[in-house]
């Protein structure tokens, strides 16, 4: 392989991984046995061999595409690129023309920012010794709504410390067990002939235990704002907490920010979250947002059994159209779907709302989150029994009627 | 079968024409993952929704190439027990009761005589490793979304060496690799460190051209105002929001069972009728019947006229 390919592959690894792809040194490597085996006489060979080396998820995909053809076509866009990052504008840049600003970013990373963070990143917290265990109560019943900063820094505190404990749920992988049901034959031969005993004493072995994963759909609307964000920090704890954990927001759209919460330090994770959600105290359109989880997501992230915790206040701009369907096929997807509410704090609280009324009756458990206690109390909600039968309205009915076509 | 028997390609194209061999029609992208995997000996890792063909491949590649074809099949709590190999209680009890009858044989002959190959019981993983005279078999790993961490871990081992270790026995390895497809449908992420032993490639739905081959191919009673008809419409389901789209083995499906029906072209009638071959969610079927399957129907009819 000449020297200038090589070299130019390896920069062209260099340019994914900058730009977000898992490319690391043994892919360059591969690449170019890869290239030696396939041949460089035709473009798109070229192209598929380098993509069966380099990506390992569909999602990588698109960027990989762009990144190809402007780093191995045309020049003049690297250029372009290029012009973006110079002080003086030159000349209109075409609109469609200019790369996604990720991309840009890897072809030429500009300086990195100062460090800047959230408003409400405490200054330097007290010791915890000065934190008395009434002021721990106090904070527990206060409604984060009405919270000052300095609360609510130390209510983040108290949330951090929070554990999920869900019930492990039974899988069907064995484990050696004295006091298992099954008998484990391969121990209890190999157990006997070392004893040399005339009976055969029986080993056993039992189904171990494990978490099931858990999904969770917060909402970051404007009438949840104060809450939002108290729950990121929830959620920030929970996932670093365990695996399978997957987490997303939605206000007008949905958003996956599982792998922007595996950040340990929780200011970083909130602030690549703040990146990458766009619909930050808009409006809510839980119905849409759904549909877009039960139709991208679910058969992903709900595969093995999930308990899926929904966090929002129910109250929807479109007025619940749709989402009493959603609900039902979350509900029907998953192991236990729990309701958070921030609203239930209020005791005249009524389900008038239309999204309220229409996602009612589809869920497990309807449970107040207002303050650091309703967390708390969320622990004992989890470990209920896994599934209490629900009223379910309508669904049959439409479902025989349709049926009926084809009897 | 030795006539079958083939080496493997030496080209993209050798390798697209071998698919075409046994009427897997590919696009070229797969094709050259395909043969990268061949040539490289590396695992090839295809992921997609269901029904595209992915499972197709490794059963296409046996058959083309003269190889055996060992199927191992992933669900939850898949253990080294039902995945790798097993030893034969029945015959190990047999065999210790003898042992004892004849009143001879030491403790530790008897440990060594019953964990030996005799009494081994192997599963796809080791019969994979096993070589055969028509050379290394085709291991196709189905679905390994279905199964949990540990196996995926254990599963680790075994495609970056070839080599499995059975602590009674020692380390069994493979003469020659043999050729691996592992297929997901994504109902979880896999691993990143299985992915990187791999080579990935995402199968997509065909596009018409493509798919209108593969009816021909694999429906070819078929009539042809039909098969073009099904596809258009099938091409234009696929651009719906609908829960789950249909694949390229509903399309087939869909098309045999018109063709049993007697059917040369498509009508709002056997569309009502046969809808469930191709749509198998029922919100997605209440959808598309009636009305919307009218209109699209209109609209497959005049793109079919103007070819």
């Amino acid at each position: 392989m000449s020297g200038k390919l090589a070299e130019n592959v390896m920069h062209f690894a260099r340019v994914l991984r900058g730009a977000g792809l898992p490319v690391g040194p043994d892919k360059v490597i591969d690449a170019l046995r890869a290239l030696q085996v396939a041949g460089i006489e035709r473009r798109d060979d070229f192209y598929w061999t380098l993509a069966s080396v380099f990506l390992d998820k569909r999602e990588q995909f698109e960027l990989y595409d762009q990144a190809f053809h402007i780093f191995w076509r045309d020049p003049r866009m690297l250029e372009r690129v290029m012009a973006l990052f110079l002080p003086k504008v030159q000349g209109r840049v075409d609109e469609d023309q200019v790369p996604p600003a990720r991309l840009a970013e890897a072809l030429m990373p500009p300086p990195k920012p100062p460090g800047e963070h959230d408003e409400e990143t405490p200054q330097e917290v007290e010791l915890d010794a000065a934190f008395t265990v009434s002021d721990r109560e106090v904070l527990q019943q206060a409604d984060f709504e009405t919270m000052t900063n300095e609360e609510l820094a130390q209510a983040k505190r108290l949330i951090a410390e929070l554990r999920l404990p869900i019930p492990l749920v039974r899988t069907r992988r064995l484990a050696r067990d004295p006091h298992g049901i099954r008998v484990d034959m391969r121990a209890s031969l190999r157990a006997s002939l070392r004893s040399g005993a005339d009976l055969i004493a029986l080993e056993r072995r039992s189904q171990t235990r494990r978490h099931p994963p858990l999904v969770v759909l917060c909402d970051i609307s404007g009438s949840m704002s104060r809450y939002s964000r108290m729950f990121l920090h929830f959620l920030h704890a929970i996932t670093n907490d365990r695996d399978r954990v997957y987490t997303f927001v939605f206000g007008t759209r949905l958003t996956n920010i599982t792998r922007h919460l595996r950040h340990r330090d929780v200011d970083v994770a909130l602030a690549h979250v703040a990146d990458a959600v766009a619909d930050w105290s808009g409006g809510t359109r839980i119905g849409t947002s759904l549909r877009e989880f039960n139709l991208r997501w679910s058969r992903r992230v709900l595969g093995q059994n999930a308990v899926v915790l929904m966090i929002t206040d129910g109250l929807d701009r479109d007025l619940g159209r749709d989402l009493g369907e959603e609900m039902e096929r979350l509900h029907k997807s998953c192991r236990r779907l729990i309701w958070l509410n921030p609203l239930l704090r209020y005791e005249g609280f009524e389900p008038r709302p239309a999204g309220v009324r229409a996602m009612l009756p589809h869920v497990d458990a309807f449970l107040p989150a207002h303050n650091v206690a309703s967390l708390v109390d969320l622990a004992r909600a989890l470990s209920g029994p896994a599934r209490r039968a629900p009223a379910r309205h309508g669904a049959p009915d439409g479902a025989l009627e349709t049926a009926r076509g084809f009897a | 079968m030795n006539d079958a028997a083939s080496a493997l390609p030496r080209t993209i194209d050798d390798t697209l024409a071998l698919l075409a061999r046994a009427d897997y029609v590919a696009e070229r992208s797969l094709a050259t993952a395909v043969f990268l995997s061949l040539r490289m000996g590396r695992p090839l890792f295809l992921e997609g929704e269901a029904g595209v063909g992915k499972t197709e491949i490794a059963k296409v590649l046996a058959a083309t190439l003269g190889r055996r074809l060992v199927r191992l099949q992933c669900y939850e709590g898949l253990d080294v027990a039902s995945a790798v190999y097993e030893w034969n209680y029945s015959r190990q009890m047999i065999e210790i009761r003898l042992a004892e009858a004849e009143g001879v044989k030491s403790r530790e002959g008897l440990t060594e005589d019953i964990f030996s190959e005799r009494f081994l019981i192997r599963r796809p993983l080791l019969q994979a490793l096993e070589g055969d005279l028509a050379g290394p078999p085709v291991l196709l790993i189905d679905e390994l979304d279905r199964t949990d961490e540990p196996f995926e871990a254990y599963l680790l081992e075994v495609l970056s060496d070839f080599q499995v270790t059975i602590p009674e026995i020692g380390t069994i390895r493979a003469e020659a690799p043999p050729i691996v497809v592992i297929t997901s449908n994504r109902t979880r992420e896999i691993h990143d460190a299985v992915k990187r032993r791999c080579l990935y490639h995402w199968v997509d739905y065909p596009n018409a051209e493509r798919e209108l081959e593969i009816l021909r191919r694999k429906a070819p009673g078929a009539a042809d105002q039909l098969s073009r008809e099904v596809v258009a419409f099938v091409q234009r389901l696929r651009s719906m929001d609908l829960f789950k789209l249909p694949g390229v083995a509903e399309t087939i499906d869909w098309t045999r069972a018109l063709t049993e029906l007697d059917r040369l072209a498509l009508d709002p009638q056997v569309i009502h009728d046969t809808l469930g071959v191709l749509l198998k969610y029922q919100d997605d079927i209440a959808r598309v019947q009636g009305s919307e399957a009218a209109r699209i129907l209109s609209e497959v009819k005049a793109e079919v006229a103007a070819q």
